[in-house]
């Protein structure tokens, strides 16, 4: 279970201080998919990135499976038990593609299991294994094998920013499958930051987050109606892949 | 009858010619403190010792495929100062390998210096790749010092790989490399470097781009850490239709210094060559990421630098 309590990120802005995220509290269930949405510059990211203590909150409090975390640097909430997909993945000189899934995953993976991994997020398996990570692959095949390190092992909280970012069709729909294959098993709290209508459909709940604060916070059939609207807070989703 | 060795020359060759160990067999020359120690010949493959000077002349016939030939090379004396001449004939259409580490164990307070001084004479057609391994290791005060120089003359359609690798514990190094490439040769180079503490490396290449349709791709890089400096200067010259691209990326740490300069030289109308050269810190991101995964920086540092030297 993971507990948020009025957690506030700012920044200094030429002296000035910002809020990003403004005093959020939310929790999440064990096996719960948790759709965070909201405008672009909203702090979903941010909030994001808080959690997994890239970084570091000014106050509040997270709590998973009841132990305090709050203080607990990124790779101290890695081995707690939380995973994180970047929006936009770094690239590696010299790193080949079955050595950051062995990286990811802890140990060193047979051949058949990191195929196995890519294949899951739509990418043609054994071809990858030994390219570099570097300029010669495509945003779309940096993004899956992102979402690849995070699907590596298994976490306790599993984010993804932005997983459709940058992807086509054919491998959403994949990508799509592979989240609710998750979700089916309900041994993960699933969080995921998108504008994609599919990725919302799939939620137990739904987030809008605008201008720092938790603006609606409820069930799918409760939240996703009124985001169908014209409703200005949701005028800027996408609603097409 | 396979020579003995000791437990130090044991360990420096695993660094320098085979993790699993230096092994007595096909085509090899051991050189340890200055002497020739062992060495074998194959069907096609022929290991001279000079009679003039230090050194050994490789005579690497056309009907040798896929061999490989080790030339390593130990200085575990401190205060040894070992020049050696090495000559590659290597005929039309051969396809070989050639293995030639350097390593110095110095426990000592005086300098060990090895000068490895190599020409290659590369045949029509023939296919090379060489392989050199540095690596200085001991608890002596005395420096480690590898200055080797290379030539290579290619004739046409000749291929060449130089993969070299200066793996740590060296403590001056001044390389020259020198190559010239007839019509329709290709040339491939991989430089690695790791630098440390107050370690100082310069690389000195010059590729001349002769023949018709002659082509070069120089890949250098290198991590500087500590308070060590590192100088690079490949020159690419197109003295006919041609291409070569150098990309020199450095990664720098702690009051490390790295100068990159690369130089591209065209002579002919139809010479193409690029250049490309960046120096930085280890990205921030990439530690970023790798600590998502639960190591440390530190750990997630050694990760990112032992794959960009990869």
């Amino acid at each position: 279970m993971l507990e948020v309590k009025n957690l506030t990120f700012k920044v200094n802005e030429n002296g000035v201080e910002r809020s990003i995220v403004k005093d959020i509290s939310f929790s999440m269930e064990n096996g719960e998919m948790l759709v965070i949405t909201g405008p672009n510059g909203g702090g979903k990211s941010t909030l994001a990135k808080v959690l997994m203590g890239i970084e570091k909150a000014d106050a509040g409090q997270i709590l998973l499976d009841g132990a305090d975390i709050s203080d607990f640097d990124i790779d101290h909430r890695a081995k707690a038990g939380i995973g994180f997909a970047f929006q936009q993945p770094p690239r590696f000189k010299g790193m080949t593609v079955d050595r950051l899934l062995g990286l990811a995953a802890g140990e060193h993976l047979p051949e058949q299991e990191a195929c196995r991994m890519l294949s899951a997020v739509g990418l043609c398996a054994k071809e990858y294994l030994k390219r570099e990570i570097d300029g010669t692959l495509s945003g779309g095949e940096m993004k899956r094998l992102e979402i690849a390190t995070v699907l590596a092992k298994p976490h306790k909280l599993c984010i993804f920013d932005e997983p459709e970012a940058g992807i086509d069709l054919w491998s959403f729909s994949m990508l799509i499958q592979q989240f609710e294959r998750i979700h089916r098993k309900k041994d993960q709290m699933l969080m995921l930051i998108s504008h994609q209508e599919r990725i919302i459909r799939m939620a137990d709940r739904i987030m809008v987050i605008d201008d720092g604060k938790i603006k609606h916070i409820g069930p799918r059939e409760e939240i996703l109606p009124a985001l169908l609207t014209d409703e200005p807070s949701c005028t800027c989703m996408d609603r097409e892949q | 009858m396979a020579e003995l060795l000791d437990q130090i020359t044991e360990q420096v060759l695993r660094q320098i010619d085979s993790s699993a160990g230096f092994k007595q067999e096909g085509a090899f020359n051991l050189r340890q403190n200055g002497i020739s120690l062992c060495h074998g010949n194959t069907e096609h493959i022929k290991i001279k010792k000079k009679e003039d000077k230090q050194g050994i002349d490789v005579y690497i016939d056309g009907d040798t495929k896929g061999e490989e030939v080790h030339i390593p090379v130990v200085v575990s004396a401190s205060g040894m100062v070992d020049i050696v001449y090495n000559d590659f004939y290597i005929a039309d259409g051969a396809d070989v390998t050639i293995v030639a580490g350097c390593g110095i164990h110095n426990s000592g307070c005086n300098e060990s210096r090895h000068d490895g001084i190599h020409a290659f004479h590369v045949g029509k057609g023939a296919n090379v790749r060489y392989e050199e391994k540095h690596y200085g290791e001991g608890e002596g005060t005395g420096a480690r010092v590898l200055n080797p120089v290379t030539k290579i003359y290619m004739e046409d359609d000749a291929v060449f790989t130089l993969d070299t690798v200066q793996i740590k514990g060296v403590d001056s190094t001044v390389r020259e490399t020198e190559v010239t490439m007839g019509a329709g040769a290709k040339l491939y180079v991989v430089e690695k470097l790791m630098t440390h503490d107050s370690q100082t490396a310069e690389s000195n290449m010059a590729v001349y781009m002769q023949g018709e349709d002659s082509s070069a791709q120089i890949i250098s890089r290198s991590v500087a850490k500590g308070q060590s400096t590192q100088i690079f200067h490949p020159r690419a010259i197109g003295e006919a239709k041609c291409h070569a691209h150098i990309q020199c990326d450095s990664i720098i740490m702690d009051e490390a210094r790295v100068r990159s300069i690369p130089e591209i030289d065209a002579r002919h109308l139809d010479a193409a060559i690029i250049h490309e050269a960046a120096i930085g810190r280890i990205n921030n991101e990439q530690l970023i990421k790798l600590r998502t995964f639960g190591m440390t920086e530190e750990e997630a540092e050694n990760v990112i630098v032992e794959a960009f030297l990869n």
